[in-house]
């Protein structure tokens, strides 16, 4: 191969993996700091590092993965959405009828 | 030959990772695998509070291990991606030795996961204790057997660069292990954000 064809590659330069590692290390360690030193209340802790989460996953794939519109003709991506769309679909699904189920047999108060 | 003479053929090839549908394939694969955790996940999200009597997270995760990891983990994402740019740029030594330090990181991670699941054992919070704990062993330690075989194929990958050195077909598996490599990680952010963070919060 080239080294024309090379420049334009589908892979990280030295760059793109360092931007990620930065960007992922503040991403990794202020949630562990909220959590640990408990700085803010439990509930607005909560909501940050999943968002936290969701940013480090999305840098994660763009710097390390090269999950772009190129690759491959665009098929990495398609599967990448329809994976998360599904992941998606599973988890909060779950959580929510197994939720309601949960609280619909709830009434156990006397053990037995 | 005529200058006008037309030409039905795409002249410029467009630019394809050595190993071609491979590549595609082995991506499909992951996403199979994301899939896979994410059932784990679901069943780690019903069952997180089915603690049976048992121990709940904040009494048994210890989030300075957990920070190792991650740290472990995190660190070897960058040295497998020095890993390939010093296999784009035809350098064998190098491929191989950021693939030795990766291998270490990832080795380093494993083990803290075993000391760190020894200990869990060792205080009575074993798998059998509660749906929680069962869940929680499920998906870390699926995530961990992940970590297993990818630390395996980095020895294997390192054999064969010593005795074929950087050609086209080493290419294409080293570049499917970096997908799987930096796979793994993103599975950890779910896994130290959802799992242990989220957990010692409840």
């Amino acid at each position: 191969m080239s080294d024309a064809t090379h420049a334009q590659a589908n892979h990280g330069s030295r760059r793109t993996y360092l931007i990620g590692f930065l960007l992922s290390v503040v991403l990794t360690a202020l949630p562990f700091w909220l959590v640990m030193t408990s700085a803010l209340p439990n509930q607005t802790t909560a909501i940050v590092i999943v968002i936290f989460a969701v940013i480090q996953i999305l840098v994660h794939t763009v710097c390390f993965l090269h999950v772009n519109t190129r690759a491959e003709g665009g098929w990495t991506l398609l599967a990448y959405i329809f994976t998360a769309v599904m992941v998606l679909i599973v988890i909060s699904g779950s959580l929510w009828i197994m939720y309601h189920l949960g609280t619909n047999m709830m009434p156990m108060d006397s053990p037995t | 030959m005529a200058a006008e003479a037309p030409s039905f053929y795409v002249l410029e090839e467009e630019h394809h990772e050595p190993g071609g549908a491979t590549l595609l394939g082995f991506w499909i694969y992951l996403m199979s695998d994301a899939l896979i955790f994410a059932t784990l996940f679901a069943t780690y999200g019903v069952l997180s509070s089915a603690y049976a009597g048992g121990p709940s997270p904040r009494e048994i995760f210890e989030l300075p291990l957990v920070a190792l990891n991650t740290g472990l983990l995190l660190v070897s994402s960058i040295t497998y991606g020095f890993a390939m740019i010093a296999m784009h740029d035809g350098k064998l030594r190098g491929t191989q030795a950021w693939l030795v330090v990766t291998g270490l990181l990832g080795i380093g991670f494993v083990g803290v996961e075993l000391y760190e699941f020894g200990n869990l054992i060792a205080e009575g919070a074993t798998p059998q204790t509660s749906a929680f704990l069962s869940a929680f062993f499920t998906l870390v330690a699926t995530h961990g057997l992940h970590v297993t075989f990818g630390i395996i194929w980095i020895g294997v990958m390192l054999v064969q660069l010593n005795q074929r050195g950087l050609i086209g077909e080493n290419e294409r598996r080293l570049t499917c292990l970096s997908m799987f490599w930096h796979f793994l990680d993103v599975v950890w952010i779910g896994v130290f954000t959802f799992v242990y963070l989220l957990g010692v919060l409840r």
